[in-house]
């Protein structure tokens, strides 16, 4: 097999990590093919500059989460139906009493780091995720999935950074709520 | 700063925590927060698990070949 062919193999071998990868931000299978499409053709007229410097599957997320912020572009620049936000915002004001302290205790989350092994727990997150506003959801995979800085979202995202701390400050409340009643709670009933 | 902060502030400081480095006071002010509540120490432990168990998700594709 030639050099050439064999880096494309390669690169064909990581797709359905990217796919995945792709999925998870833009929650999108067409938009997310389409990204992973350009990143792969991307790559191949790029092998020059791949040199081996990196693990490929880490340079070709690199090349992704370029693809992936434009198609965020292309998708902000439609006008989109908001009618998220409120509604999530009035749970979240439940939580607390009148002088803003924990109506109920924090339960502690029996042994998390035995979740991360399961890959269980991660179709959990993942449908707690599904749960967010899409705004929401939006943001908050920007910056835990793909590890961009506020400042970049709040570009991307035409808001002001206090909007953004606010818009990550429900989205991981929500989660919170919703790991404790879908995986935390689960398993404390089903170990009795 | 105010030295004392309720558990709905400090949520929203851990969360922010996660987003940009926090002022010096605002550090001081959740360990003395921490010092004396449970919950919102838990809290906090649970925000930076939520963390890393997003970043780990794309991979979470390899526990099922296990």
């Amino acid at each position: 097999m030639t050099p050439p062919d064999d880096f494309r193999s390669r690169i064909e071998q990581q797709r359905a990590y990217l796919l995945r990868f792709a999925r998870l931000q833009l929650r999108d299978r067409d938009a997310a093919e389409d990204a992973v499409q350009e990143t792969l053709l991307a790559a191949l007229g790029a092998e020059a500059s791949y040199a081996g410097r990196s693990e490929l599957r880490t340079w070709l997320t690199g090349i992704l989460k370029h693809k992936i912020i434009d198609a965020i572009r292309r998708a902000n620049r439609e006008p989109q139906a908001s009618l998220d936000d409120a509604d999530d915002a009035a749970a979240l004001e439940e939580l607390f009493d009148r002088s803003g302290h924990w109506g109920a205790p924090v339960a502690a989350w029996r042994d998390p780091d035995a979740s991360l092994e399961q890959v269980q727990f991660f179709e959990v997150l993942e449908a707690c995720l599904a749960g967010l506003p899409a705004k929401t959801a939006r943001a908050f995979m920007m910056r835990e999935h793909m590890g961009l800085e506020t400042d970049e979202i709040c570009k991307e995202l035409g808001i002001t950074p206090t909007n953004c701390w606010v818009m990550l400050y429900r989205a991981r409340m929500a989660l919170r709520l919703c790991l404790e009643a879908r995986w935390f709670g689960v398993q404390e009933t089903s170990r009795r | 700063m105010k030295p004392i902060l309720s558990c709905r502030e400090v949520t929203r400081l851990v969360s922010q925590g996660l987003d940009r480095r926090l002022g010096f006071g605002e550090r001081v002010a959740l360990r003395l927060h921490f010092a004396i509540c449970r919950s919102c120490t838990r809290f906090n432990r649970q925000m930076s698990f939520l963390r890393e168990g997003t970043r780990r998700l794309a991979d979470a594709e390899t526990l099922r070949n296990r």
